[in-house]
């Protein structure tokens, strides 16, 4: 019998691999990549949660979510071109001329 | 053990294990290849709580199209392989991780002692009914036009601000 407990512990798994991605990698491609992998275990979680208290509305904020990914990895894919452009790397400890 | 709990498991295991193995390697072609079969391991795990459009839809966006977006970039770019997976200060990572393991054990413990009692969960024939295409798409265009309307022209905007952005001339 599987119960929410194991799809939300699957999901916070997920999760912090994310975040140790994020945190540690320094390419910022696998940086979006660990991103992504956060956004879908939230996703996990509000589908876990729709499914097993029978109501749709989980499922449609995964819809809109996935959407948003979408659109953000359009739009950050793109950027990273343009970085790449004008300073030809990727290393996220090169790219900080916003750094304060 | 019935077919739902071996399915469960089967796709449980991928998903960790490729989500770790996207972290851990070393180049970005085989970290993007990881995410592909994580999200459709995902996908299948969505089959199992019966969220039918969603887990086709998940094979169709994320394992389709974004993953091919990520993978035509990586090779567009080429970016140089990593001197080594943890490079920069080393402190810094191993302080990472464990904070990383900390969360992690943090979240297990909220999920274990928290109220969340999973014999609350009702009845199959409604967990079925839920995840269908005729459910959801009712629900979407009656309760939830406007942001339905609005994720339409967010991905307008996201599509023309992509196209200016990687102009070549940037002025």
């Amino acid at each position: 019998m599987v119960t929410l407990e194991h799809y939300l512990i699957l999901s916070g798994f997920m999760f912090v691999t994310g975040v140790v991605g994020v945190l540690t990698r320094r390419n910022a491609i696998v940086v979006f990549m660990s991103i992504e992998l956060m956004l879908n275990s939230a996703n996990l979680t509000f589908v876990a949660y729709s499914s097993f208290l029978g109501n749709v509305i989980g499922q449609l904020f995964v819809f809109f979510v996935m959407a948003v990914a979408a659109a953000e990895a359009a739009v950050g894919l793109a950027i990273l071109i343009a970085i790449y452009r004008n300073k030809a790397t990727l290393n996220i400890d090169e790219i900080n001329i916003l750094k304060w | 053990m019935s077919l739902e709990t071996i399915l469960f498991y089967f796709f449980a295991s991928i998903c960790a294990v490729t989500s770790v193995l996207v972290v851990v390697r070393r180049e970005p072609v085989f970290s993007a290849l990881f995410l592909v079969l994580n999200f459709a391991s995902l996908a299948g795990i969505y089959v199992t709580l019966y969220a039918q459009f969603i887990a086709v839809v998940q094979v169709i966006v994320y394992a389709g199209a974004i993953m091919v977006l990520f993978l035509f970039v990586i090779m567009l770019l080429r970016p140089e392989k990593e001197k080594s997976i943890f490079s920069g200060n080393p402190t810094l990572q191993k302080l990472s991780i464990g904070v990383g393991v900390l969360v992690f054990f943090q979240l297990i413990y909220i999920i274990i002692a928290g109220t969340i009692s999973s014999g609350k969960s009702v009845a199959a024939e409604q967990r079925i009914r839920t995840g269908e295409v005729e459910f959801i798409g009712r629900e979407l265009i009656t309760n939830y036009l406007l942001p339905f309307e609005s994720i339409a022209f967010l991905l307008l905007a996201a599509t023309i601000g992509a196209l200016v952005i990687s102009k070549k001339k940037f002025e």
